[in-house]
């Protein structure tokens, strides 16, 4: 005797946590229930003995599937969750099911982070599914979820994440890290070097942050489309007035005094720090100078590395004596007379700082 | 022209892409009643569309007011090509129709769509101008309350309950018209649909017009159904009880609510027997017609189980000639009733003297061979006849009434099965006459049926009964007889005293038929059910007794008809009542007693059986005291021999033969341990497993021995279907796998609902269908409840106690007014409601038992002031009225219908007649609705389970969106009368329809309630208000 027709349909939409985990997830039916076999499911209240075993559990995640993937169609556009009729939900559960509907796995977005959101990357999810451990099928929500989120705010006005939470109802913090992703596949920045493969999406979600907050429109100018999606372009182009820092001999021998002056006796690596500053400033002046262009640009992070990061891990810098040399040589600029460009020097130095820190770590 | 329907679209949003070029639609409203259409104009281009429409004005006449529905149709303008359907909404504008329920209908309404389901929603607000109609020969009964509860209402109080009511109409079902050759199945469903919307519109109002020639004002416990007898037609029938209803007061109506419900039912209704013999043309001439030319006309009426014997002579001295007056009392003012029958399944304390059994009847009719299948004259003579039958088994039990009646049909092809079932019952006589005998019966009655037992005493003749039973004094009150075992239809008494908790049993029973034409189908068809009856029969006192309890209550034997079989379900809850005896164990023996290891089997077996019975004694917490025999005096042996048989076998299988006249003497079914039918049958018992710790369950609206529910509650509807695999099907194996079917699908339900636990399913109501050959199709649904289980460890106390407890309270809050009370001459209202809980209230109360009598016009006292301080303040009334929490809620929702950030009214569903932890202040009206849903790309849309799945979830979504627009916050006493399902996968194909039906109300927490008391009690004036035209 097989049971061709097995629904449960209850006033209130009961959707159980843990099913709904493994259907995000992307296990399959059985799957899921060998696994709720395995957590000892049968063995809660309820379950009662004699349960044929497995039948009454694979009759439930059915049950539980369906509704997911009929609600599923409502997740796409959360707001219509408060607002349809079909399911009757509590408001606390409708946000539940949301946020955990548009969590996603950290390995997985550090895989995707900068691509384009394309039919081509999404192609390629097998690859970064087999990479991962991640279900192919989850990969695919995240993935959408990552695409939908950013054609939905892609061309609307206001900030970012204010955006992604009245669109999707997320909370502050994945409303935060979508803004990240949509920032990180707007500008295509390279994330996946070799060289970069020691930072985590955490790391990059900081800095996508600053850079949000201080290099793109809406730092400026907060009524403007896309203004916190596009880098500044009018910024970008005057950073290249920056390059007398290097270019000009007595501006950089003039930079270095000041700030050996006012490092000396106060970090551990001030030899190293000496030797080393024309090459360290050169470094980050070349950055901000070739920001115009796009291969430059999406090249930023690993400029950062390379030019930055590697030669004081080299020399291994202490953290902290990092952020006092950013520090200082950030200051150190408004001393000199002949460099007229304070401004613009602090809105760079203040972002690339943050995100230098951020990512200096093993 | 007595009535003006207004209509206003105001806007839709969800709206489904209609135009792949823009993604976008051009929709526009079509808004009919009879014959009567008018547009909204176009909006472009819009998934949300604001019409914002002018008022559209239907002048009509009531009589078409109650019949039809409102038609709103959702449509994509298209230049060139026919403008496409979006979907409809249907509107019952009845609830518009009655002074007290709803004013306005408004709110946002799912479009719905008969292939492709809900496709957005249109907002709408509905309203109705009524004008007083003073033609004496209307055909139209507006303002008639129709109540699905089988219960008086909650604030309401019966002031006569006048009887049974019913109404059938007959129709052509379009499915089967010869349009249907060239109209596609979607324009033939929707045509269906709108024909069903219609006939229950009709129905609704012929059954109001016997309601207001019977002088009520109300049909409770209103039961309407539809039977789909394909080529003879589409019947749509209805039965109810005409009551005469009065709104309770307020300061009742906001009594801090009580949790089991029937508590409030303290206003004991007055049964008024019809002043004039006027009824409906329909149900006069009973056996005149049709009887000769139906072939086959066999009707099977087995009285289930009925143990009755108030005996004249027995009863002591007293009672005799008492109960021989009380017999003729009843007797004359019930006999001037056609069918006194009511639909309740609960009532006020004392309302029921004794019951007497189950009573059913069952006839099988070819469909085939109705006459003039367009008029209903047939299948009213055979409704007619099957409660003529109905009657005649309640008479032989020496019962004059029938109460928790209720009627099903099940068909398959043209072979028809009419049911019907209730309780045979004594009432009491002061509910029935007027009050001059009252004097000189009341003490007697208070003497001869003390509260907590007297309903099970029998109530027919000792010496003369209509079958054997084993009779012993009631252990309650030594005095009368009751009989060993009490099965009825109705609801768990108030006042009943049980012990322990009760369940849920159920008997399960296939049998396999040969395939067969017409008369031959009919016959053979007929010749096995009274085979089945005897079989749930069996299976129910087994079940019973293996719980060790000796009562059921609620139970509702369901027998289908398939191709080639019939499928038995039964349903009811047990318990143990303190009045009946305790039940015998069970015992077996073999029939052949000299091999060894054959009788280490038996007992084996039997150890089990007992472990079993000691194991459900715990669960249930039944542990009646001992009480030995001597004590009780009882004259009546120990039941007899137990060796051979299963003793509880034995015993029932005595009452079937009686039962079984017409087929002679003998055992039909001798159970005996070498049998393998008995083996499987003894296995059967056991497999049943009790429910899991943490759950109770029963198909009563309350749990017997649980009183302290809290608030949370969700109702749900499961269905399965099983395929029977190909093998060849023996009757075992098909009991087997339908049992197995039923318990897993209870399993699940507990699993799925472990997080509610401690709770308890209550109200679980199974149907089952044979939708095709190896397809049983089992549906349920039921409400889980919370309780709190630290109070439920307490509940000993003994209910009639707590009853007489509850009662006394409740007179002292109605009382509040004792001044007035005293000081009104006139109180000569001879009916005298609640007087029995007045006695027992009396002396908390200082009211002299003499003012009894005038309690009735408490009720008119409260008008009267209600009135006085209506017309000193209306405005305040209204205004107050809208400041309850509820309704301010609720106006606010209404006032900004098309913003969007206005979130969506959490509407309760339960098919209890009430909320626990909550207090029902206003009854909106009825819902009644039926759906069809198909679909041609059934895996698509996931297969039978995927597209059942969206429809229930679809029907669930639309009734709340009903009951929202009407102010509601609740439907309660929700059935889902029908859910024919069928499918066809090789074409991909499915189609289902749907018939659900409850009370729309609005609810207030009890600790919202708490914290308006004020409000409430400026309130008392609203219910009396003329009403209805505060929107006007």
């Amino acid at each position: 005797m097989t049971n061709d027709l097995d629904i449960f349909v209850g006033n209130t939409t009961l959707i159980d946590e843990e099913v709904y985990q493994l259907w995000l997830d992307g296990y399959s039916v059985s799957e899921a229930v060998s696994q709720r076999l395995r957590a000892g499911a049968l063995e809660q209240p309820g379950a009662g003995p004699g349960a044929g075993p497995g039948a009454v559990l694979h009759s439930d995640t059915l049950d539980h599937y369906r509704t997911c993937h009929m609600l599923e169609r409502l997740l796409h556009a959360p707001p219509k969750l408060a607002h349809q009729l079909l399911f009757q939900i509590p408001p606390e559960r409708q946000a539940g099911l949301i946020q955990r509907y548009y969590a996603f796995d950290e390995p997985f977005v550090r895989e995707l982070l900068g691509k384009k959101l394309s039919k081509g990357t999404k192609k390629d999810l097998d690859d970064v599914s087999a990479k991962t451990g991640i279900t192919l099928k989850s990969c695919r929500r995240q993935f959408d979820n990552f695409k939908r989120v950013f054609k939905a705010v892609e061309e609307l006005r206001g900030p970012l994440v204010d955006n992604i939470q009245q669109h999707f109802l997320l909370p502050d913090r994945l409303a935060r890290d979508y803004a990240a992703i949509v920032f990180f596949a707007n500008s295509r920045f390279e994330t996946g070097k070799k060289k970069l493969q020691y930072l985590s999406f955490r790391d990059f979600a900081a800095c996508a942050q600053h850079l949000i907050q201080h290099w793109t429109l809406g730092a400026v100018d907060s009524h403007v489309d896309d203004m916190d999606v596009d880098l500044d372009k009018e910024f970008l182009q005057e950073l290249k007035e920056l390059k007398v820092l290097v270019a000009d001999k007595d501006l950089l021998d003039q930079h270095k005094s000041l700030v050996c002056t006012a490092l000396r006796g106060k970090i551990s690596v001030y030899n190293e720090m000496e030797t080393n500053f024309k090459n360290l400033s050169r470094g980050l002046v070349n950055i901000a100078c070739k920001l115009t262009h796009a291969k430059d640009l999406r090249d930023f992070f690993v400029d950062l590395v390379e030019k930055f990061i590697e030669p004081c891990k080299a020399d291994r810098w202490p953290p902290s004596d990092m952020r006092l040399f950013l520090t200082q040589y950030t200051g150190s600029a408004h001393a000199l007379d002949a460099f007229r460009h304070q401004a613009l020097w602090d809105r760079y130095m203040n972002t690339v700082t943050a995100c230098l820190l951020q990512m200096y770590h093993d | 022209m007595p009535g003006k329907l207004k209509v206003k679209i105001v806007a839709g949003r969800h709206l489904p892409v209609m135009d792949r070029a823009s993604d976008l639609t051009d929709a526009f409203v079509e808004v009919k009643f009879g014959n009567t259409t008018f547009k909204t104009d176009v909006y472009p281009k819009s998934l949300n569309p604001q019409w914002n429409s002018e008022w559209f004005k239907f002048e009509v006449d009531d009589e078409e007011l109650q019949d039809e529905p409102l038609q709103i149709t959702v449509l994509d303008h298209d230049t060139y090509s026919a403008n496409d359907a979006i979907g409809k909404v249907y509107i019952d504008i009845d609830p518009l129709l009655y002074s007290e329920a709803a004013t306005v209908i408004s709110g946002w309404f799912p479009i719905y769509d008969t292939i492709h389901g809900i496709r957005g929603e249109i907002n709408v607000v509905v309203k109705v101008d009524l004008f007083n109609d003073l033609n004496r020969f209307r055909q139209s009964s507006c303002g008639v309350k129709f109540f699905c509860t089988t219960s008086i209402p909650k604030c309401y109080r019966a002031v006569v309950i006048h009887g049974f009511v019913e109404e059938l109409v007959v129709n052509e079902d379009p499915e089967y018209q010869w349009i249907d050759r060239i109209r596609t199945p979607r324009a033939s469903n929707e045509a269906r649909q709108r024909l069903i919307s219609l006939m229950s519109g009709e129905l609704q109002r012929k059954i109001g017009l016997k309601v207001l020639e019977m002088r009520g004002n109300a049909v409770v416990g209103y039961l309407q159904c539809f039977d789909l007898e394909g080529e003879s037609g589409l019947v749509v029938r209805a039965i109810g009880t005409a009551c005469t209803l009065d709104k309770l007061s307020s300061t009742s109506a906001f009594l801090p609510a009580c949790n089991s419900p029937s508590k409030e039912m303290k206003e004991s209704p007055l049964v008024h027997p019809p002043s004039h013999g006027c009824r409906s043309t329909h149900n006069s001439p009973i056996h005149t017609a049709t009887g000769s030319r139906l072939t086959q006309n066999f009707s099977v009426s087995v009285p289930t189980l009925i143990y009755t014997g108030m005996g004249s002579g027995s009863a002591g001295k007293e009672g005799g000639p008492f109960k021989a007056l009380l017999r003729q009392q009843t007797q004359s003012a019930l006999e001037q009733r056609e069918f006194p029958f009511f639909t309740l399944t609960s009532f006020p304390p004392g309302f029921l003297v004794h019951v007497g059994g189950v009573v059913s009847a069952r006839s099988v009719k070819l469909l085939d061979r109705i006459h003039n299948p367009d008029e209903p004259e047939t299948r009213d003579a055979w409704w007619a006849e099957i409660r003529q039958e109905i009657k005649s088994h309640a008479k032989a039990l020496g019962c004059h009434a029938v109460v928790g009646y209720s009627e099903s049909t099940s068909i398959c092809e043209e072979v028809c099965i009419l049911s019907a079932s209730g309780t045979a019952a004594v009432l009491n006589p002061r509910f029935l006459q007027d009050g001059t005998m009252e004097g000189c019966l009341d003490q007697r009655i208070e003497e001869t049926s003390p509260a907590g037992c007297g309903f099970c005493h029998i109530p027919y003749d000792e010496l003369n009964m209509p079958f054997p039973a084993h009779l012993t004094y009631c252990y309650n009150c030594r005095k009368q007889k009751v009989p060993d075992v009490l099965f009825t239809t109705i609801d768990l008494p108030v006042e009943a005293m049980v012990i322990g908790k009760g369940c849920l049993i159920q008997a399960r029973l296939c049998r396999l038929k040969k395939k067969a034409q017409a008369e031959a189908n009919a016959t053979v068809i007929s010749n096995l059910l009274p085979f089945m009856e005897y079989e749930v029969h069996t299976q129910l006192m087994n079940k019973l007794k293996l719980r060790g309890m000796n009562a059921l209550f609620g139970l509702r034997i369901q027998i289908s008809v398939g191709e080639n079989m019939l499928v038995g379900l039964a349903s009811a809850t047990g318990v143990y009542l303190t009045a009946l005896p305790t039940p015998g164990g069970i015992q077996i023996a073999g029939k052949t007693p000299n091999d060894g290891t054959y009788e280490q089997h038996i007992s084996h077996m039997q150890k089990k059986i007992n472990d079993t019975i000691a194991k459900n004694k715990e669960i249930y917490e039944i542990n009646p005291p001992e009480i030995p025999e001597e004590i009780i005096g009882s004259p009546i042996p120990e039941p007899r021999q137990r060796s051979k048989l299963l003793r509880s076998q034995s015993e029932s299988s005595d009452e079937v033969t009686e039962l079984d006249l017409s087929h002679g003497k003998k055992d039909a079914f001798v159970l005996e341990i070498d049998d393998t039918d008995a083996m499987e049958d003894v296995h059967s018992l056991l497999t049943d497993a009790p429910p899991p710790p943490g759950f109770y369950s029963c198909n009563t609206e309350i749990m017997p021995g649980i009183n302290n529910w809290t608030p949370e509650i969700q109702m749900f509807t499961s269905v399965r279907v099983s395929r029977l695999s190909n093998i060849t099907l023996t009757n075992q194996m098909l009991n087997k796998n339908f049992n197995d079917l039923c318990e897993n699908l209870l399993k699940s339900l507990y699993f799925k609902l472990r997080s509610m636990i401690p709770c308890c399913l209550c109200h679980v109501n199974f149907t089952v269908a044979l939708p095709e050959d190896e397809l049983i199709q089992v549906a349920v649904t039921a409400v889980a409840i919370t309780f709190d289980k630290n109070q439920a460890l307490q509940t000993s106390k003994v209910p009639a106690e707590k009853s007489l407890q509850r009662a006394s309270t409740d007179n002292e809050e109605q009382l509040q007014f004792p001044l007035e009370l005293c000081s009104d001459p006139l109180a000569s209202q001879p009916f005298s409601p609640a007087k029995e809980v007045l006695e027992s209230a009396s002396s908390h109360t200082g009211i002299p038992a003499a003012q009894r009598d005038r309690c009735n016009s408490w009720i008119e006292l409260i008008k009267l002031k209600a009135q006085t301080i209506r017309r000193g303040s209306i405005k305040t009334i209204a205004s107050l009225d809208k400041a309850s929490p509820l309704a301010e809620g609720h106006a606010r929702h209404r006032s900004v219908p098309c913003s969007t950030n206005s979130t969506v009214t959490v509407v309760k569903m339960t098919p209890l007649s009430f909320i626990p932890g909550a207090k029902i202040t206003k009854y909106l009206g009825i819902i009644n609705m039926f759906f069809i849903r198909e679909t041609t790309s059934l895996r698509e849309e996931g297969g039978v389970s995927g597209f059942l799945h969206a429809f229930i979830a679809e029907v669930f979504a639309m009734v709340r969106a009903h009951v929202a627009a009407l102010g509601g916050n609740a439907v309660v006493s929700y059935i889902m009368k029908q859910c024919v399902f069928m499918e066809n996968p090789n074409k991909n194909q499915a189609q289902c329809l749907v018939n659900v039906s409850g009370d729309a109300v609005i609810f207030v927490r009890e600790s919202e309630l708490e914290m308006v008391p004020v409000q409430s009690s400026t309130v008392i004036s609203q219910p009396t208000s003329a009403g209805g035209d505060v929107t006007t």
